[in-house]
């Protein structure tokens, strides 16, 4: 049985992801990180004539970079899995087109990085495809676009406000094979505490992250301490504090752990323009694919669970006065019991 | 809560239960202050500036073409949306608002600059659909509600009479 408790399944045999490919924005390459992904682009436009090619290209040029380290041809691929936050996820269909492999499209906001992953890694441990791609990319002007108002029009954003990561990541996960491997995944249900302003995102996810890092460890019986990091995916300096006082409240030691968030990971967020740090699905999908994924290669890290967090609002509904519904979701990657002693395995 | 001390395996820790209200409350008191009296400060340097460089640009049309201060208006504005404009497709004009606030939207340059933004970010969707119709899509309200105003206001004087020194023909 791969469900445990209410909500999260445990790989008896845990997947291995055997490769990943991350690219990144010029921001993204200004921040901390950026000698930790692949490509790193110099412009926004990336030789496009629109903002959404120039996305969709993002996560071509991932899937591309992740085969290639993987050393596989894409015709091996059995399935791919991903989206995006476009309507109708269109960055992840037309590269899916590019791939030519099963698609499986799925929407989580800034969540799909760990749903796909998440739902990936089932598909590999219930033997239904031996290699199967998670993907996903944001980009900062599709973002705007679509979300708020035209890239150039000059609004003041508040405090609060998160800055969209530009950048797609792609893991290849496999049931054979070296590299880190999914333990565990627990998914995240709705939770909506009423939060209405779409530039308090942070305060809006919050909740859901502390669920479903609750929901993980009460399913698998684990205490924080079991991870080397607890990361979440974008809650940023508004909400990651919030979530660590709800965590605490309700009694959860996470003072055992390193907690951690990825929205504040991949920007200097007292140096570089980005309101209170990073948000979109690409952001906790390139922490985790390019930063603690070299990490847990290098042994700096044994284990960690990543629990990405997404804000499922629409421009429609929020016009229309509704709440910010939340969701999160959770994946732990621990280092791979052969290779744990190797060192890095390079990407 | 119960339990986890006790090297037991389960563990069950307290729900999230707030209020909307009282979490709502609480996200609040997490977030950094906004400081009014400094973004009114630079609302008020950075719009004065425009008005400045806004009235250097009529001097200079009243000097040099001979025109009254009421005929230099209109290539006053024209200029002043010009700047704008080159402002906004050279990605200026965003970056000085975030710094400026009200200081950057209030004034004609405001104006220009939420049309041409709209219309520079549509322009993937071709002239008619892209263009065309999203060009008014922040500033169709400012017409709409400013007509609406000015409707309403001309009414108030019709009724009231009090429109008569405006009218310079007698």
């Amino acid at each position: 049985m791969i469900l445990q408790g209410r909500r999260t399944w445990v790989f008896p045999k845990p997947p291995v992801i055997i490769a990943t490919g991350t690219v990144v924005g010029p921001d993204e390459g200004e921040g901390p990180l950026a000698s930790e992904f692949d490509l790193v682009h110099p412009d926004l436009e990336i030789g496009q004539p629109s903002w959404e090619k120039s996305e969709r290209v993002l996560l071509e040029q991932a899937t591309d970079i992740a085969l290639q380290n993987a050393r596989l041809d894409k015709d091996k691929l059995d399935f791919f899995v991903g989206g995006d936050l476009m309507n109708q996820i269109i960055s992840n269909t037309f590269a899916a087109r590019t791939l030519g492999a099963p698609y499986l499209g799925m929407f989580g906001a800034c969540s799909t990085s760990m749903e796909s992953l998440a739902v990936a890694s089932l598909i590999v441990s219930s033997g239904a495809g031996n290699y199967v791609m998670a993907g996903t990319c944001s980009h900062n002007c599709t973002v705007e676009k679509q979300y708020r108002y035209p890239t150039e029009y000059g609004s003041q954003k508040p405090p609060t406000a998160q800055y969209t990561v530009t950048g797609a990541g792609a893991a290849i996960v496999s049931r054979d094979g070296e590299g880190p491997v999914i333990s565990a995944a627990t998914i995240g249900r709705i939770m909506d505490l009423g939060i209405k302003d779409p530039f308090s995102m942070g305060a809006a996810m919050a909740p859901a992250a502390v669920d479903t890092i609750q929901g993980h460890l009460q399913d698998t019986g684990r205490e924080p301490g079991y991870y080397d990091m607890i990361v979440t995916g974008d809650l940023a300096s508004v909400g990651h504090p919030i979530a660590a006082e709800l965590l605490q409240r309700n009694g959860v030691p996470m003072d055992q752990t390193d907690f951690k968030d990825c929205g504040l990971m991949i920007y200097d967020i007292q140096e570089q323009k980005v309101q209170a740090g990073g948000s979109g699905c690409a952001c906790s999908a390139v922490v985790t694919y390019g930063h603690l994924l070299r990490r847990i290669r290098s042994g700096e890290l044994k284990r960690v669970l990543i629990v990405a967090t997404g804000a499922l609002l629409s421009p429609l509904s929020y016009q229309q006065g509704e709440s910010i519904p939340c969701i999160a979701h959770a994946v732990a990657i621990e280092a791979s019991p052969n290779i744990e002693e190797q060192g890095g395995m390079g990407s | 809560m119960a339990g986890r001390d006790s090297g037991s395996k389960k563990t069950a820790y307290k729900p999230v239960s707030m209020s909307p209200k009282e979490y709502k409350a609480f996200a609040k008191s997490k977030e950094p202050p906004r400081s009014v009296l400094k973004n009114c400060l630079r609302a008020f340097l950075v719009g004065g500036f425009i008005c400045l460089i806004g009235q250097g640009v009529q001097n200079f049309f009243m000097k040099v073409f001979d025109m009254t201060a009421k005929d230099a208006g209109n290539p006053t504005v024209a200029i002043m949306i010009l700047l704008s404009v080159i402002l906004t497709s050279m990605g200026v004009y965003d970056k000085i608002a975030q710094w400026a606030g009200a200081g950057s939207a209030v004034p004609v340059t405001g104006f220009a600059n939420s049309m041409s933004s709209a219309a520079i970010e549509h322009r993937s969707e071709g002239l008619v659909l892209g263009v065309g119709s999203n060009m008014f899509k922040l500033a169709g309200s400012v017409i709409v509600f400013g007509v609406v105003a000015a409707f309403i206001v001309g009414i108030i004087y019709w009724v009231f009479g009090i429109g008569a020194w405006h009218d310079t023909s007698g």
